[in-house]
């Protein structure tokens, strides 16, 4: 069954609204958000330079969960699984690349979209021969129980960790992307590709890379995540249609366009789930409050999405160099 | 180049199926429909004839599938318009009975509760329409992929509402304790449940033969080869292609409220987002814009899902690589590999494209 949503977020806390359950359901929506802007920067980066969709992305988040899970349990050493799976996953990722996506960039979407649920597909099934249909569950080390004192709010130590991870890999994909060289032929190669080749910039290779750096970081939010839930097969199905309404969201085709629609897409459905019966209480009977709050805050972030399109229908930051559809 | 990728996709689909490549070779494939389609109508004679009650359900499942699938083969086949939250309507149309049946027995909710069959087809075209007059307010205002994400992302919502409905089962689904009547026949009995679903196939061909013909569907085709040039034109090319998603989606949610009596149970996973893969794949197969084609597709469908199933459990990895294979086929991708290992220039100019 694909059907329990995986949650990265803690319900803990009283039902009355105040301050410090209003901060630690923010920290809830920033560290969520992080997590989405992971899965999300691959999907984004590889959209925009061939319009590719690659409904396969949210395998790499499963089989960093997985991976991660596989290399605690031999090694023991859980920092160890957070560093090698995302290298691993991109790895991995390389045939996916090499002999399904090459062939069709330049295809009609349709037609991606069919290969990639079918890798999708493949994938699901590789990793339930490999590691069964069970969940696999990751071990935290034990420094990495406790709580951490923060401005009179007591944090999970843990959710620190995937803030500061998540912030520190997003700012150092920022860099990678508007910064270097190698970002330098990645938005070229998106805004104009014919003329990027005529440039000498080898866009077959940027491409591959860009793939594997993306997958290599869903990998790394899969690794995240893992321990907070624990490994299992939904997870691909799960994410890739949040991560796909982030990019929408966000225009599809910028980096920054994700990372800022990732954070408030985490943080709409983080406040959602935790304050959307109460406020639906000051409306409703409190049973149909009961009733309604979870359905809909289930849907918060589609309904966020539908809002967002109804006002601009290219997201939030649509591209600049090309032409609107 | 934009252009150049946008008129390629039209041949394309048009033109290929993965079966038909040649004229003749079509015409062999909708004999070949034609025939599937006189064995589904007296398929509950020749089940009983042959004892073989099963295969009776696999050709009802098979007729509601196809059903789904000339829905939505209406939006691909005559508008170009991809949707990828098609499953979405099966979920509507089928808790609309369920939730109708619900309370018939179970009490509460005078103004919804009701045994009566006709009364839940019309509960479930009236919701499919209304989600689909709502949602394609903003999807249609979006083309090519964007359409295909957002309507993806629509279908995924109604997934999560039908599994946030706990007093309806939620995750788990409900199990309706009687079917819809209608006055006359009984789906309690196989072969007129199969009848009522080949019935509603047929109506779905037929709607989309005529409309393929009509003013209204050269229009539509006009929008598939260049929208902006229709609009140019002075034709309401949004409201044309609004009206046909409510067309689609009422169709799709009225098989949804077929496929809940044939199974007798109605859960989320109706309206999951797989779900809509497999009706794009069933369309694709039996060749987008043909009109019979989702016949093809649908039984290839329930033939694999049948047999692959009951061999193995790791079943979607052959499922998997069968689709990658239409796909790089579709592409003409295939083409691309032969051509390279033979002359490797000769890809690199392809590629380019």
């Amino acid at each position: 069954m694909r059907t329990v949503l995986h949650r990265p977020i803690g319900q803990e806390g009283t039902r009355t609204m105040n301050g410090a359950l209003l901060f630690t359901q923010l920290v809830n929506g920033l560290q969520y958000g992080l997590l989405l802007f992971l899965v999300a920067a691959g999907l984004t980066l590889v959209f925009g330079i061939l319009d590719f969709v690659n409904l396969a992305h949210g395998a790499f988040y499963m089989l960093g969960a997985f991976v991660s899970a596989s290399i605690t349990a031999l090694s023991g050493s859980w920092p160890l699984a957070l560093l090698l799976s995302p290298l691993v996953v991109a790895i991995l990722s390389v045939p996916a690349e090499r002999f399904v996506a090459r062939p069709l960039y330049g295809a009609s979407p349709l037609v991606q979209v069919l290969a990639t649920f079918g890798l999708l597909l493949v994938m699901e099934a590789l990793a339930m021969i490999v590691w069964g249909t069970e969940g696999r569950g990751v071990p935290l080390p034990s420094w990495l129980h406790g709580h951490v004192e923060f401005l009179g709010v007591a944090l999970p130590a843990y959710r620190i960790l995937i803030v500061l991870v998540g912030l520190s890999v997003a700012v150092a994909s920022f860099w990678l992307v508007y910064r270097t060289r190698f970002g330098m032929q990645v938005r070229a190669a998106a805004a104009n590709r014919a003329m990027a080749e005529a440039l000498g910039i080898d866009t077959l290779a940027v491409e591959a890379r860009i793939f594997a750096f993306g997958a290599g970081l869903a990998a790394l939010a899969g690794a995240l995540v893992a321990p907070l839930s624990e490994a299992n097969l939904a997870m691909a199905f799960e994410v890739i249609i949040i991560a796909f309404v982030v990019i929408i969201v966000g225009g599809l085709a910028s980096l920054k366009g994700a990372f800022i629609a990732a954070l408030l897409v985490g943080m709409t459905d983080t406040l959602g789930r935790a304050f959307l019966d109460d406020a639906l209480r000051t409306v409703l009977s409190a049973e149909a409050a009961e009733t309604a709050a979870p359905a809909i805050s289930s849907m918060s972030i589609y309904l966020f999405m539908a809002v967002v399109l109804a006002i601009k229908p290219s997201g939030l930051f649509p591209p600049r160099t090309r032409e609107l559809r | 180049m934009r252009e150049r990728h946008h008129q390629h996709t039209v041949a394309k689909t048009n033109v290929l199926t993965p079966f038909a490549t040649s004229r003749k070779g079509a015409r062999l494939l909708l004999y070949a429909e034609l025939a599937l389609l006189a064995l589904l109508v007296t398929a509950p004679w020749l089940s009983t004839w042959l004892k073989m009650p099963f295969w009776l359900d696999l050709g009802t499942r098979l007729s509601i599938l196809a059903m789904a699938g000339v829905s939505l083969n209406l939006l691909m086949g005559l508008a170009g318009l991809v949707s990828f939250g098609h499953a979405a309507f099966l979920g509507i149309g089928g808790y609309a009975v369920a939730i109708a049946l619900w309370h018939a027995v179970y009490g509460g909710a005078p103004w919804l509760a009701s045994e009566s069959g006709l009364f839940h087809l019309g509960l479930a075209a009236g919701l499919g329409a209304a989600w689909a007059v709502l949602t394609g307010l903003v999807a249609l205002r979006t083309r090519g992929v964007h359409f295909l994400m957002i309507t993806l992302a629509f279908g995924q919502m109604i997934y999560y509402l039908l599994s946030g409905l706990e007093t309806y089962g939620g995750d788990d689904g409900l199990t309706l304790d009687l079917r819809s009547q209608f006055p006359g026949i009984t789906l309690d009995d196989a072969g007129s449940m199969h009848w009522l679903a080949v019935a509603g196939l047929i109506i779905a061909l037929l709607l989309h033969a005529g409309l393929r013909s009509s003013l209204i569907g050269l229009m539509l085709r006009g929008t598939k080869a260049d929208d902006r040039r229709m609009r140019a034109l002075g034709y309401p090319v949004f409201v044309m292609q609004l009206g046909l998603y409510v067309l689609a989606g009422t169709l799709a949610s009225l098989s949804g409220a077929l496929a809940a009596n044939h199974a007798a149970y109605v859960s989320p996973s109706m309206a999951e987002w797989t779900r809509s893969g497999d009706l794009l794949f069933m369309v694709i197969l039996g060749g987008s814009g043909r009109v019979t084609g989702p016949l093809t597709g649908a039984a290839i469908f329930v033939i694999l899902e049948e047999v692959l199933s009951s061999f193995t459990r790791y079943w979607h990895l052959p499922f998997g690589l069968l689709l990658i294979a239409v796909a790089l086929y579709q592409a003409g991708a295939l083409d691309i590999v032969s051509k390279r290992l033979h002359s490797k220039d000769a890809a690199e100019t392809e590629m380019d494209g």
